[in-house]
């Protein structure tokens, strides 16, 4: 039995005094030791009997019952209803463009109820218009939370919903789409979404998130979301955009291909950066100021919207590991998988054992796609042995494209076609700028020693 | 201000202490760097903090304030000192379980009821001195008291908390701070607010101070102990006071907040004798810029000169009460000076009871009276000189305080100056601003944990003591002064290492006369690392030097802690000589005062000695140079029979 987090005799205990969280309680001990606070619900800490209190003075505490103590109600704490909430700035200015914000998870616009722990989305723009109003100094915003869903909850049937509710929005004449989202699996969604829009988009569609959760002083969220407001409603290009602080001072920040980023730090605000390619370009926030990185992109207003949806859910993504990998692809075969993109080592090897196993996949209609785990590089069969007998068992090294995206591509492809050939021509065509032909000497990030 | 006795008691004096003092534990509170300060190699990251509104959908005045008005941070992350924990850039690690353990103990040893779970929470804080925006603080107990001066102070809670960032600098709108000193553990021992007199809250501070030292498990020098006070009186109000650095300062302090809120009092007291009403000061700002645009004031000019505009404000029936002195040097006028500096960022605010001055005519001063269609008779004004904004927001912030004081002593949380003054500071929070920090999970007060504890708990201060007398022969007055040294932990491991061949009495001197006396020189004796100290005793028990030596070592020692003591033998000169060469400069310095040796006899011993000192002082001891004189002396002038 359990009673708001509280276990076995502790919980029937509580019951039985008929207290609830938010009720002030007193606990008296055998030895006349008393302590008086407002019970809280307990979620952490296990099956230990002990009662969590916030004291009159602010701090929670833990007091075991051992038996022996009485609990008794002293009352109960009137949380007073929420008022207004007080607006950051006094008055609002509001830009003269249309901005149209998608909320999909992530605590980049939220606030966090402390009894529960609960995350709340900012639903409204007048929320949001209280705790981020610089947002606003560019343009007018419309808001719609479309899920809430954690980053490693996120799906590929997602971002389908998340592709036509960006396309509803520059449907209807926004000048650009903020996308909030989860950090942990952005990249993924903005890989998804440079896919179903590379042959038409006509406004930026920026995504953001936050490292440090919106209801902290020195959350990240406020920033990144006036960043990518920026961009969405300034920027001269229209590219699906990773928009996220470009170092650990709030300075700027950078704008990176959907195609083209991964996170690449587990906790640091600068976490995203652009791999195999140069972010698109530096934003000041503050200053409203963009400032174009890469020469080529698409230009804002060039194309019209051409929208083409749809992803397959049965794609694998593993890892090369020097262990038994072949039971591995043998098992993705079994349990009939569509499609694998293998992390393969170096040049985008995988041990030779597996080979056999490659190409039974290959032969069984399932294209087998190799990066590779470097991360930084191009994948490339053709110097060892082992390369080449993988490209003769019909394996798609898919260049200089990171995994992750290649992963999402195989998934986009394979909603389109399960030919053999034309999922290979697809592959290895550069739709999105995910695959490119040349890196300069300078394409790769080192050690300032 | 006359320096009246004051009955604090009759006044209802009320004092609550907090002493915040660092563990010594080796590493931060909440992740793996060393608990050190650091000057070397540091990266600079720029901040903004925004206020976060609560659950009620407030959002603290103050943060707020902040916030519009632009300020930013800049933290240096020190390479050694800091990691991304510090920065902000990687959820805290678990509690540091020694600084909890120390924590435990000392609890304990106060009596104190240590809870079975503890909870780490959130506390905001918003002057950017951490970097998260709020300040990690979890309270281990409750209750307990402590003895001092035969009575007994009760403990209200005991926190283990992390410090803050090393304020570093200010310019503008940015305020630098450094990351080394935040995550250093604190304990934070409040007492209940049961003080009745300014040298009682000291004595308190001082022995609470002691009693953490015992556990050998806490940081000592300047900055490492901080105090905060509750001060209240009957009628008055809780103003709580921070950052007392030094002990001396307390009594100080206090006295001077009885004094403030007393006179605050009276203020009020005159206000109402005058029939004044809230209501009658209202905020009708009247433009005085075209007035004194020829002003010679450099005040004035300054904001002119920068586009700025001069405002003013008549304060009706108020003459004499803004030049009212609240306490030493602060005047009624400079309370309401730094409120309105705090609330608005307006720099000065110049009032009627201080002019003429500033550069101020006295025709100006008419013409100002007249423009606010005040009498110089009774009336009082304020005037602001600043860009328009800043200035309105001032005086809108002068009527508050001028208000405020209708009701006699705001609630302000203020900061100690280092005369014993303080200033304003904020407001003083409403209800505590926690919140559980939910990246550490609550720790488990297990038996293993209080085991630990119970071997950290210090030793009661008479079993020291009777250790000290009984068995290293102390005398009890300087077994005493030992236990309330700050180095008494080095002062027992000193004694008991080098027992057989140093007396515990010189051992003890060394911290007791030597640094105590060449503190009292302004010697800075806080640098001089224990290492060095340590140093010291192990020379004089190898001989190399005279314990004479020791003071001469220990102020080289200050001026030069990276030294060691053996090179500062070296470069002063400082090696003990042989018998054989201490008779040669006997016999030398004899030599050169022969007519007054023959003339005065065994009487010339106390100049020879007096010479010889000069070049022996610290090399030999003394009473055995003594003894040779008198031998050579002897010699000189009556040569034994064999020699002649
Ligand atoms: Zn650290």
């Amino acid at each position: 039995m359990e009673y708001f987090g509280y276990k076995g005799l502790l919980a029937s205990m509580l019951r039985d005094v008929g207290v609830e969280p938010g009720d002030f309680i007193r606990i008296t001990r055998g030895d006349g030791f008393t302590i008086e606070g407002v019970l809280m619900p307990r979620y952490s800490g296990g099956d230990e009997p002990i009662i969590v209190l916030k004291l009159r003075n602010g701090y929670n505490v833990g007091v075991r019952i051992r038996g022996g103590e009485t609990i008794e109600k002293a009352g109960r704490v009137e949380r007073g209803e929420p008022g207004a909430p007080v607006p950051l700035v006094e008055e609002l200015e509001v830009g003269d463009k249309r901005v149209f914000v998608l909320g999909c998870g992530g605590t980049v616009a939220s606030r966090v109820d402390y009894e529960t722990g609960a995350v709340k989305p900012y639903l409204s723009p007048e929320e949001l218009a209280l705790s981020v109003p610089e947002m606003f100094k560019y343009t007018s915003i419309d808001v719609e939370q479309l899920f809430a869903v954690l980053s490693e909850d996120m799906k590929p049937w997602m971002w389908h919903k998340i592709v036509e509710g960006v396309a509803r929005a520059i449907s209807m004449g926004y000048d650009g789409v903020v996308v909030t989202h989860g950090t942990d699996t952005m990249s993924y969604t903005a890989a998804a979404l440079s896919f179903a829009f590379h042959r038409g988009l006509p406004v930026p569609i920026a995504m953001t998130g936050s490292q440090r959760s919106s209801d902290r002083p020195s959350s990240d969220a406020a920033f990144n979301l006036v960043s990518a407001t920026l961009v969405a409603s300034k920027a001269p290009f229209a590219e699906v955009a990773v928009v996220m602080h470009g170092e650990s001072g709030d300075t700027y920040a950078l704008v990176h291909r959907g195609v083209r980023v991964r996170k690449m730090h587990s906790s640091r605000r600068d976490a995203f950066q652009s791999v195999n390619a140069r972010p698109l370009a530096r934003v000041w926030p503050r200053e409203g100021r963009i400032e174009m990185l890469e020469e080529k992109f698409r230009v804002r207003g060039s194309e019209l919207l051409q929208v083409d949806n749809g992803f397959d859910e049965k794609v694998a993504l593993i890892k090369h590991f020097p262990g038994p990998i072949s039971e591995v692809i043998d098992t993705l075969v079994d349990r009939g998988f569509h499609g694998i993109v293998v992390e393969g080592t170096g040049f985008g090897h995988v041990s030779s054992d597996a080979i056999d196993s490659i190409r039974r996949a290959v032969e069984s209609g399932i294209p087998v796609v190799a990066a590779t785990q470097t991360v930084f590089g191009r994948v490339n069969l053709n110097v060892y042995s082992t390369g080449r007998k993988m490209l003769e068992v019909g394996v798609i090294p898919v260049e200089d494209m990171l995994a992750e995206v290649a992963y999402v591509k195989l998934s986009w492809v394979l909603a389109r076609t399960r030919d053999m050939g034309e999922v290979r021509s697809l592959m290895l065509s550069n739709l999105a700028g995910e695959i490119s032909g040349r890196h300069d000497v300078k394409l790769y990030p080192r050690w300032d020693v | 201000m006359s320096e009246t006795k004051i009955d604090y008691e009759s006044l209802g004096l009320k004092v609550g202490l907090e002493i915040h003092q660092q563990l010594d534990v080796g590493r931060k509170l909440f992740c793996k760097c060393p608990a050190i300060l650091e000057e070397g190699e540091s990266v600079s990251i720029t901040r903004y903090l925004r206020p976060t509104r609560s659950e009620l959908g407030d959002v603290d005045p103050a943060a707020l304030f902040e916030w519009r008005r632009g300020r930013f941070y800049e933290y240096q992350s020190p390479i050694k000192s800091s990691c991304l924990v510090e920065a902000d850039e990687e959820p805290p690690h678990g509690v540091n379980h020694d600084a909890l353990a120390v924590a435990i103990a000392v609890a304990m040893t106060l009596n104190s009821h240590v809870f079975d779970e503890i909870h780490v929470m959130r506390k905001v804080v918003i002057d950017g001195s951490n970097t998260s925006g709020f300040q990690r603080t979890a309270l281990i107990a409750v209750g307990g008291w402590l003895e001092v001066n035969g009575r007994r102070i009760p403990i209200e809670t005991i926190c283990l908390e992390e410090d803050a960032a090393r304020k570093v600098g200010e310019e503008g709108a940015k305020v630098v701070y450094r990351l080394d000193r935040l995550g250093i553990p604190l304990i934070e021992i409040a007492t209940a607010p049961v003080i009745g007199s300014p040298e009682e809250a000291r004595d308190v501070a001082l022995a609470i101070g002691r009693f953490l030292r015992l556990t050998g498990r806490v940081k000592r020098g300047l900055g490492t102990i901080r105090q905060d006070l509750n001060v209240s009186i009957r009628g008055g109000a809780k103003t709580e006071i921070k950052g007392v650095q030094r002990l001396e300062l307390i009594p100080k302090v206090v006295h001077y907040e009885v004094l403030r809120q007393l006179n605050l009092l009276k203020v009020r007291d005159e206000l109402k004798r005058r029939g004044l009403r809230e209501e009658d000061i209202t905020l009708d700002p009247v433009e005085l810029t075209g007035l004194l645009r020829e002003s010679k004031s450099r005040v004035l000019r300054r904001a002119l000169d920068s586009g700025g505009v001069i405002l003013g404000l008549k304060l009706p029936r108020m003459k004499g009460l803004l030049g009212f002195e609240v306490a030493p040097g602060k005047r009624f006028g400079s309370e309401i000076a730094d409120y309105v500096r705090f609330w608005s960022g307006a720099g000065g605010l110049i009032h009627s009871d201080e002019l003429p001055g500033y550069g101020i005519s006295f025709e100006e001063l008419q013409a100002i009276y007249k423009a606010l269609r005040a009498s110089p008779e009774s009336d009082a004004f304020i005037i602001v000189a600043d860009d328009r904004g800043r200035a309105l927001k001032a005086l809108a912030s002068a009527v508050e305080r001028v208000k405020a004081a209708f009701k006699g002593v705001p609630e302000e949380t203020r900061a100690a100056n280092e005369d014993g003054t303080t200033r304003y500071m904020r407001p003083r929070p409403g209800a505590a601003r926690m919140y559980p920090e939910t990246d550490i999970p609550p720790v488990n007060v297990t038996e293993d944990l209080l085991r630990e504890a119970e071997k950290i708990k210090p030793e009661p201060l008479n079993v020291k003591l009777e250790r000290l007398t009984l068995k290293h022969g102390l005398s009890r007055e300087l077994a005493l002064e030992a236990l309330s040294d700050p180095r008494l932990d080095l002062i027992e491991k000193l004694i008991e290492k080098h027992h057989e061949k140093i007396p515990a009495s010189v051992i003890a001197s060394i911290f007791i006369v030597t640094l105590r006396g060449l503190k009292g020189k302004g010697v800075d004796v806080e640098a001089i690392p224990d290492e060095r100290i340590e140093e010291l005793a192990e020379a004089i028990a190898r001989g190399v030097v005279a314990k004479e030596a020791a003071e001469t070592i220990l102020e080289e020692a200050a001026k030069n802690p990276e030294k060691s003591v053996d090179s500062i033998i070296e470069t002063l000169g400082l090696k003990t000589v042989t018998e054989e060469e201490a008779i040669k400069i006997i016999d030398e310095t004899i030599k050169a005062n022969m007519e007054e040796v023959k003339a005065k006899g065994h009487k010339a011993a106390g100049l020879i000695m007096g010479r010889v000192m000069e070049k022996l002082r610290g090399k030999m001891d003394g009473r055995k140079v003594s003894e040779l004189v008198k031998k050579r002396l002897e010699h000189h002038l009556h040569p034994s029979p064999e020699k002649r």
